[in-house]
């Protein structure tokens, strides 16, 4: 399409421009009834475009507003509105660079923990949208002979998402939303949260860092047995059994796919 | 000499718009009659108000969703409102499609919302004449544009889009507005019958918007309602609105959908509804949800209004003048 021409009527530049932007004055052709002042009435539109997008960030991010405290977020959320303004219409998917942002934000330094809740929070709400699927049926897993379960690889489910923190994260994140109740973490409990949607409710559950690592990887591709040997990097006593029983038991994964050749691990 | 009648007015733009009839959509759009959307009043579905909406069937006569909401692959979003959609009618309402806007519309927001069709199979599909992306910025606001024939010209354009890609009549919404431009040509009222004649679409008259315009601009709402193709009015909304003042300390109202609607916006609506008889008639509410008896005495008073005005309803028979 040719570029608009400078005489165009509406020139959206301008009007969306001030929009975001407090040192800039209405643009022009806006102005009140009978000569009257534009300013207050084009700060309509300005409160509205960034309230209403600090709220939104308040709705994804619930978690994030009790731990900083209702000031501190809508202050912080402003400077991320202003700087990354969604490029999406649909608004359930804002939000997706707040947690680096939040972990570039110097004032929120003293709460570090605060990105990973962000980011767990964020996948909470990809994993509510997610496309429908059916969990894999562990029947499946089962059908698969023991030669060739080690080369196995599995398919995330669409909900599927783990956050590995170096922090209690999975603690932190339920007892600020009010999924757990409130009681005292020491901040080196490094934890992962597996985020699923079995039964189609979202669901959070608490992994170990060596079972955060091997779901992660089941979920990028790897076999069972790749997995198997970056968790047991992660703790020589990881318990393989007991994970793929609460990730599969949470809906982790769609579907299995059996090695096109057995024990190749 | 041909004496055929063109199907609709001759237009200015009529070279950049093939003319329409009204009717075009009537075939594309096999409305079951158990999917059209009655003349009764509804409200805005907010999940909130589910299994009270459920528990209190006949309350509303139809439900009216953003289609945004419902824009995600699947989930309990989708799940909600299958639910709602075997008790209930629906109308499928957009509020970031951009029609006021210069560029072309989204062709991928275009599809969602046609899949939505699809899908739930709406009584009515509606969207504003306002604005809300700017390159590959969203906005999150529905804003204002002056009103000229170039405007008008994308307008139509859009209008028309929608209506191919979805293949239903759409009902185009006038907006609330806190500023003019001063290189409008024409009145809002004229922009919006032009757009009806070209594109053969519907109107959503939001009354509440023309209350809270008319007071913002200093014009008289039922001078502006005089103006209004009240014959293309497909549904009405009404809202609640709050006050702020203006650079010169006058009354700026805005239309929050926060709060009860207004009295004066009622009496406007009933003035309406004695013109043109009985339209579906939503109930919004947006901000600080109410109970849902709040929302459902909202509609109740709606529906009283209706009632009164249906071609059925003993007419009060006035004492002749002297």
């Amino acid at each position: 399409m040719p570029p608009l021409p400078d005489h165009h009527p509406l020139d959206t530049d301008a009007f969306s421009a001030g929009l975001l932007d407090p040192d800039r004055t209405a643009p022009a052709h806006v102005t009140g009834p009978n000569g009257k002042g534009a300013v207050k009435r084009y700060n309509v539109y300005r409160n509205n475009v960034t309230v209403s997008l600090i709220d939104a960030l308040a709705d994804i991010f619930p978690a994030v507003l009790k731990l900083t405290g209702e000031n501190f977020f809508r202050a912080m959320a402003r400077e991320h509105v202003r700087a990354t303004p969604p490029t999406s219409p649909l608004l359930f998917e804002y939000g997706k660079d707040f947690p680096d942002f939040i972990a570039a934000f110097e004032p929120a330094r003293s709460l570090p923990y605060l990105a990973d809740v962000a980011r767990a929070e964020r996948a909470w709400l990809t994993a509510y949208h997610a496309a429908d699927a059916a969990p894999l049926d562990p029947a499946d897993l089962a059908a698969i002979p023991a030669d060739r379960i080690a080369g196995a690889r599995f398919a995330a489910h669409p909900a599927f998402a783990v956050i590995a923190s170096p922090f209690p994260v999975f603690r932190i994140f339920s007892m600020n939303r009010d999924l757990m109740d409130l009681a005292p973490v020491k901040m080196d409990d490094a934890e992962a949260i597996l985020i699923t949607r079995p039964a189609d409710q979202v669901t959070v559950t608490h992994l170990a860092p060596a079972a955060g690592r091997f779901a992660d990887a089941m979920s990028q591709g790897l076999t069972l047995g790749e997995a198997a040997g970056l968790a047991l990097e992660t703790d020589p006593a990881f318990d393989l059994n007991g994970a793929l029983t609460a990730l599969l038991s949470a809906g982790a994964f769609a579907a299995v796919a059996a090695s096109d050749h057995g024990g190749d691990q | 000499m041909t004496t055929a009648r063109p199907l609709v007015r001759q237009g200015a733009a009529s070279k950049t718009h093939p003319h329409v009839s009204p009717d075009r959509f009537a075939a594309a759009t096999t409305l079951k009659a158990e999917n059209a959307v009655p003349s009764a009043a509804g409200v805005g579905f907010k999940p909130d108000h589910l299994t009270a909406i459920l528990d209190d069937p006949g309350s509303v006569g139809f439900l009216e969703v953003h289609a945004e909401n419902y824009m995600g692959d699947g989930g309990p979003p989708h799940r909600t409102l299958e639910r709602v959609r075997r008790d209930f009618p629906l109308s499928l309402h957009g509020v970031c499609m951009s029609i006021g806007g210069p560029k072309p519309l989204d062709e991928d927001h275009l599809a969602r919302f046609a899949a939505l069709c699809d899908r739930y199979e709406p009584g009515l599909i509606s969207e504003h004449l306002a604005w809300s992306t700017h390159e590959d910025l969203f906005l999150n606001d529905l804003l204002p544009l002056p009103y000229t024939e170039e405007t008008l010209d994308h307008v139509c354009d859009h209008v028309d889009r929608m209506q191919e890609v979805t293949g239903r009549r759409m009902l185009l919404e006038n907006p609330a507005t806190y500023v003019l431009f001063d290189n409008s040509t024409m009145s809002e009222t004229d922009f919006l019958a032009t757009i009806v004649g070209r594109t053969g679409c519907g109107l959503l008259l939001d009354i509440n918007n023309v209350f809270v315009s008319a007071t913002n601009h200093g014009y008289s709402a039922r001078d502006y309602l005089a103006a209004f193709p009240l014959a293309h009015v497909g549904e009405v909304h009404l809202a609640g609105h709050t006050e702020q003042e203006d650079d010169e300390g006058a009354l700026l109202l805005i239309d929050s959908h926060n709060r009860p609607v207004a009295d004066p916006v009622w009496t406007l609506y009933d003035e309406v509804i004695a013109k043109t008889g009985p339209i579906p008639t939503l109930v919004e509410w947006d901000s600080d949800l109410p109970e849902w008896p709040v929302l459902r005495a909202e509609a109740e008073s709606a529906n009283a209004i209706l009632r009164r005005h249906a071609p059925s309803a003993p007419k009060v028979r006035h004492a002749a003048p002297a």
